[in-house]
C-alpha cells in the first residue's frame, strides 16, 4: 500500500491518510482480513502523530472498512465495499446527467459527446 | 484512552515569577513536548510535579493515583532526566558507584538493561562522573530513567546543548521505548524542531501560564503561514492573524483563519507553518 502524505495540501493529515486507505481498499490492494499497520509504527513511518493514526483507524471502523480486536490489531473488511461502489457509479450517474443536459442545450449530438468522452477518457 | 498524568489548576509564586493555573493531561501511548522560551516556566512545572518544589495549591495525578499521598510507588513508575546543568551526579564517583547509589531506591531495578544502554551509548561504567562530556552526562542519566521499568519518562530539556547526532539517537530510544504500549513521554524544550520529528501532543508555557494544549497534527493542519504585500493589511484583517511581521518588502503572519484571509486578500504565498512559527506567533500575539 502506498501513502503519500502532502505538505502542500490543504486536506487535513488524518483526511489524506484515510482517503487513501479507502482508495487501496476500493482497487483491492488490501483484501478481506487484511491487516493494517500497528499505530506506533504506522506514525513512525510517515511521520505522523499516533493520535492522527488513531483517529483514521476510527473513523475507517465507523466506515465499515475496517475491524479492530482489542490487542491484536486493525482489520480490513471488505463488507461496504459494493455498497460504496454502487453509490460511486450513482456520483458518476449524475455527472453524465448533468452534461448530457448541458450537451443537449448546446445542440451537442450524441456521436460528438462520445468522441469527446473517448478523448478524455484515453487522455488520462 | 487513560491519562498518564493529570495537572490540575496548579499555582507556585516565588517573588518575581509565578505558575498560575497550569491545568494539563498526558494521555497515554502519547509523547509531549512540552514548549516554551527560556525562563517560561518548564523547569518548575516539572519541579513541582515530581514534588522536588511545593506547590502553592494544586493536584498532580499520575496513572490515576494522587502524587503526594503515593509518592513513593509512583516514582518507582517514572525515569526522570533532570536539567544536566543542575548537577545531580557527584562528580567524583564512577558510573557503577554512582549507579549503586541510585538502584536500591527502585523496587524494578533491572541490571541488564542498565548494561544494555550503557553498552549502546558505548559508556565505560568505570569512567568518573567529572570527565564525562555533557552528551555523555545526559546518556547516562537517561540509562538511569530506562532502567527501573519505567511507565512514564519525564525530562528537562534533555536534548540542549547537544549535537544533532545525539539528540536523534535520544529521539529514536524514546519511540522505541513508546512501541512497548502503555507508556508516555512528557519532555521540555526550546528546540522545536526535535518535536516536528517525534511529538503527538504539543503544550506552550509562557509565563507561567499555559497557552495551548493541542495535538501537533491538529495544530499543523489549523494553522497557516501567510505572506503578503503590506498594502493589503487592513485594521480588519490584521485580526485573522495570530501575528505579523512586517519589513519593507512585505509580511508574514500566522493565522487559523485562513478562508477569511484569502477572501479579504487574493494575493498571498500560503505555506505550512513549523511548530516554532506557532509557538512564536502565540508568545508575539499574547504580548500585543
Amino acid at each position: 500500500m502506498k501513502i503519500l502524505i502532502s505538505n502542500a495540501s490543504d486536506k487535513p493529515l488524518y483526511q489524506q491518510i484515510k482517503e487513501q486507505i479507502i482508495d487501496a481498499v476500493l482497487k483491492g490492494e488490501l483484501a478481506e482480513g487484511d491487516p493494517l499497520p500497528s499505530i506506533r509504527s504506522f506514525a513512525n513511518d510517515i511521520k505522523v502523530s499516533v493520535l492522527t493514526i488513531r483517529r483514521v483507524y476510527d473513523e475507517l471502523e465507523q466506515d465499515g472498512f475496517t475491524t479492530s480486536q482489542v490487542g491484536i490489531g486493525t482489520f480490513v473488511s471488505t463488507g461496504n465495499v459494493e455498497l460504496l461502489r454502487d453509490s460511486k457509479r450513482h456520483m458518476v450517474e449524475k455527472k453524465m446527467q448533468e452534461l448530457i443536459d448541458t450537451a443537449k442545450t448546446l445542440d451537442i449530438t450524441k456521436e460528438e459527446l462520445n468522441a469527446m468522452m473517448d478523448i478524455l477518457y484515453e487522455e488520462d | 484512552m487513560d491519562n498518564i498524568l493529570e495537572v490540575t489548576g496548579l499555582n507556585k509564586s516565588y517573588k518575581d515569577f509565578s505558575l498560575t493555573d497550569v491545568s494539563f493531561t498526558l494521555p497515554d501511548d502519547c509523547i509531549t513536548g512540552f514548549i516554551g522560551v527560556n525562563g517560561a516556566g518548564k523547569t518548575t512545572t516539572i519541579r513541582t510535579i515530581l514534588g522536588l518544589t511545593h506547590k502553592t495549591s494544586g493536584s498532580i495525578k499520575i496513572f490515576g493515583k494522587d502524587m503526594e499521598s503515593n509518592e513513593q510507588e509512583l516514582k518507582n513508575r517514572i525515569g526522570i532526566v533532570l536539567d544536566l546543568d543542575e548537577g545531580y551526579f557527584y562528580d567524583e564517583l564512577t558510573m557503577d558507584e554512582m549507579k549503586s547509589i541510585i538502584a536500591p531506591a527502585y523496587s524494578r531495578w533491572n541490571e541488564k538493561d542498565y548494561k544494555e544502554y550503557l553498552d549502546r551509548f558505548s559508556l565505560n561504567p568505570r569512567q568518573k562522573i567529572a570527565t564525562l562530556s555533557r552528551g555523555m552526562r545526559m546518556k547516562f542519566a537517561l540509562t538511569l530513567a530506562l532502567s527501573h521499568g519505567a511507565d512514564l519518562l519525564i525530562m528537562d530539556e534533555p536534548t540542549s546543548g547537544l549535537d544533532p547526532l545525539v539528540r536523534s539517537q535520544l529521539l529514536e530510544i524514546m519511540t522505541n521505548f513508546m512501541k512497548q504500549g502503555g507508556k508516555g513521554v512528557f519532555f521540555s524544550t526550546h528546540i522545536t524542531s526535535d518535536l516536528d520529528k517525534v511529538a503527538d501532543m504539543l503544550i506552550l508555557i509562557h509565563g507561567g501560564k499555559i497557552l495551548f494544549e493541542q495535538e501537533r497534527d491538529i495544530l499543523l493542519d489549523n494553522y497557516r503561514l501567510v505572506k503578503g504585500d503590506n498594502k493589503d493589511l487592513n485594521n480588519e484583517n490584521k485580526k485573522l492573524f495570530l501575528n505579523i511581521q512586517t519589513t519593507d518588502f512585505g509580511f508574514a503572519g500566522v493565522t487559523d483563519k485562513l478562508s477569511d484571509v484569502q477572501k479579504s486578500m487574493p494575493d498571498i504565498l500560503v505555506e505550512r507553518p513549523t511548530i516554532e512559527d506557532i509557538m512564536l506567533a502565540y508568545i508575539d500575539g499574547g504580548q500585543r
